[in-house]
């Protein structure tokens, strides 16, 4: 992990959306991250802490109004995404960084057949005869363990099941050998045993293919069984930056603490779920400080006076709180 | 991997269009409407066909131009007087199917002539203000913004002219002719297209194959045109079709005052307006185009309504 080379290195992002009554919901603060290629970077937190945010201002996806990417930096094998013309960032989006979403059964055209949609996936960005793009999406569909693909080129979205068609939104990701892939919440629409499918078909296609997987998500089994390192989001900050390992076995930041806490366990008797007290705050209208404070069970005077910084403990793990080593662990 | 708990039970279920087909199928008045609809096409396709002077010396197969003074303002089923009318101007059977008029011009060719003018009055004024409708309601709908508001206000300004006023005046000014009435009432009626498809587009923008077609590298016309338009097509091809029974009826005032297509060509208006001074002599003559004028708008609103009510999918979970 580490590395000099790396495939896509984020800095700073700062995603805010204008709203015509009241103040500005700053939904994502100074976000920096790097993925390797090959490598699985699971950006994990509550839900509307900022993760699908980040990552579609990634891809220059924000509705914009109400919108904007402030500052930052996304610099994609020496290009900087954020600052491209718009026509050069079309053929970036699906070419070199692709992106799938939380629900297969809307992200599909329902009046195109799969095959159509994933060959025009290819058109756009390759100068290819039909009948080139046609063996390619076949192929494509084999790949994503699609059985029988040459039918099922023919088939309409609303022919296939719901891991089906995340397959097809995975082939058309793949169309064109992107080096980054974004997948937001690829598997919180399906059932559990589809899941375990999907999940082992994008690590795989990683590993294959070579390029770098984003997954956003708020299941941290999903995270154990798949990613390499972990960035915990908490109210549009990244609060902790970890190999999986070892933040399973030892989180630092209190939040991250917490969310492993309420995890459910099948030991069945266990009386009832530890939760995080309170809720995430609204973008527009989040606590001083540390965004944490409010939630959290070590808080002192500082944490509600000043922004903690993201700390380096030790190599490749990464903390934002104030309490680190000193009173964090004396409790 | 674990190929074989791979899930391959898939629904064999309907496409939205068969969904439609068969709630339309058992709506009788909408199906009714179509088979006229149908047959009307067909009429008015086949009344090109004989009224048309295809070889100058035969002359066309039934003529709305021969005048025969002998036979004027015969009623319905007269036979050809063979004495008076020189064998080379008798109608079709030597028979006045629908009469003739105060010229001696039989009834029913000149109503197969009009029945043309009609279709292709309504389909390419309606084809014209639906490209124009389409065009402009999903540039407002997906880009939004200024964009929405510069084509919206200029649809209010629009809708503040008196569309049959304006039409009147265009061709008061420019003169008749069928392609100018297609045109200005093409150009005068794209309004309520526009609202529609911009109201589509409005909820078509947040839904996530747009998301997804964009994170694919689309151009925005791609996505409109390609991506959003085929899924905002259901209430277009409804108004169109009863755009095209309002365009019918518009054609046959406009006739009827003398503004519409120039003589010698027939269209039901005018021959509606013809007929008006025989009205107690000769019922026929304004009872035949008015008749058809209203079965035509009618069957053509029925049928748009039943498409309308076949494509709302709160309709569909009812009969289903």
């Amino acid at each position: 992990m580490g590395g000099t080379g790396k495939l896509l290195d984020v800095r700073d992002i700062r995603v805010t959306f204008r709203s015509s009554d009241g103040p500005p919901a700053r939904a994502v603060e100074g976000v920096s991250f790097a993925l390797d290629a090959g490598e699985t970077l699971a950006i994990v937190g509550e839900s509307g802490c900022g993760k699908s945010v980040t990552g579609l201002a990634l891809m220059r996806l924000i509705p914009s109004p109400p919108g904007i990417i402030e500052t930052g930096q996304a610099i994609l094998e020496g290009t900087d995404l954020l600052t491209l013309p718009e026509h050069q960032m079309r053929d970036i989006r699906g070419g070199k960084i692709a992106m799938i979403f939380q629900e297969p059964m809307t992200s599909l055209n329902p009046v195109f057949k799969v095959g159509h949609q994933i060959a025009e996936a290819i058109h756009v960005h390759q100068d290819i005869s039909k009948e080139d793009a046609r063996t390619r999406v076949i192929d494509l569909l084999g790949r994503v363990q699609i059985p029988s693909p040459a039918e099922r080129f023919e088939s309409y979205p609303h022919q296939l099941s719901g891991g089906m068609r995340q397959r097809v939104m995975i082939a058309m990701a793949l169309a064109c050998n992107s080096r980054v892939l974004i997948a937001d919440e690829p598997t919180t629409a399906l059932d559990v045993t589809i899941q375990a499918q999907i999940l082992e078909l994008l690590e795989g296609l990683r590993d294959q293919t070579g390029m770098g997987l984003i997954l956003i998500t708020h299941d941290l089994a999903v995270v154990a069984g798949t990613a390499n390192r972990v960035a915990v989001m908490y109210a549009g900050r990244i609060v902790e930056q970890s190999p999986v390992a070892e933040l399973f076995a030892k989180p630092l930041h209190p939040y991250t603490r917490g969310l492993l806490k309420s995890i459910p366990s099948r030991n069945v008797g266990q009386a009832k779920l530890p939760v995080i007290p309170g809720t995430v705050p609204e973008a527009s209208n989040k606590p001083a400080a540390c965004h944490f404070h409010p939630r959290c069970p070590y808080a002192r005077d500082i944490c509600r006076q000043e922004v903690p910084e993201l700390r380096k403990l030790s190599p490749g793990r990464l903390t934002r709180c104030w309490a680190l080593g000193d009173w964090l662990d004396e409790e | 991997m674990t190929e074989s708990k791979l899930q391959t039970a898939d629904k064999p279920s309907r496409t939205p269009f068969q969904e439609s087909w068969r709630i339309l199928r058992r709506n009788r008045l909408a199906m009714a409407g179509m088979v006229f609809f149908i047959a009307f096409f067909l009429l008015a396709l086949a009344g090109v066909i004989v009224t048309q002077e295809w070889d100058l010396r035969r002359g066309a197969v039934m003529d709305p131009t021969t005048i025969r003074l002998a036979d004027k303002l015969k009623p319905p089923m007269t036979r050809c007087s063979e004495s008076d009318v020189p064998a080379t101007d008798r109608p079709l059977f030597g028979v006045y199917l629908l009469g003739t008029d105060s010229l001696g011009r039989d009834v029913l060719s000149r109503m197969l002539q009009g029945a043309w003018v009609s279709l292709t009055v309504g389909f390419v004024a309606v084809g014209l203000s639906v490209a124009i409708g389409i065009f402009l309601g999903g540039l407002a709908g997906y880009f939004g913004r200024w964009v929405d508001t510069i084509i919206m206000r200029f649809v209010d300004i629009m809708l503040c002219i008196p569309r049959f006023f304006l039409i009147l005046t265009v061709l008061a000014l420019w003169g008749g002719g069928i392609f100018k009435i297609m045109l200005v009432v093409g150009i005068t009626s794209w309004m309520g297209t526009t609202r529609f498809v911009r109201a589509e587009f409005l909820s078509l923008r947040r839904q996530d194959f747009v998301t997804a077609a964009r994170a694919l590298g689309l151009s925005d016309l791609r996505i409109i045109f390609r991506h959003m338009l085929p899924n905002a097509l259901a209430p277009v091809l409804v108004s169109a079709t009863i755009g095209i029974a309002g365009t019918i009826l518009l054609e046959a005032g406009l006739s009827f005052l003398g503004f519409g297509v120039p003589e010698p060509h027939a269209t039901w208006g005018k021959i509606l307006d013809d007929g008006r001074k025989y009205l107690f002599d000769a019922p026929w003559l304004t009872f035949t185009p008015g008749f058809a004028i209203l079965i035509v708008v009618l069957s053509f609103n029925l049928f748009g309504e039943g498409l309308r009510d076949a494509f709302n999918p709160k309709l569909r979970e009812r009969g289903a």
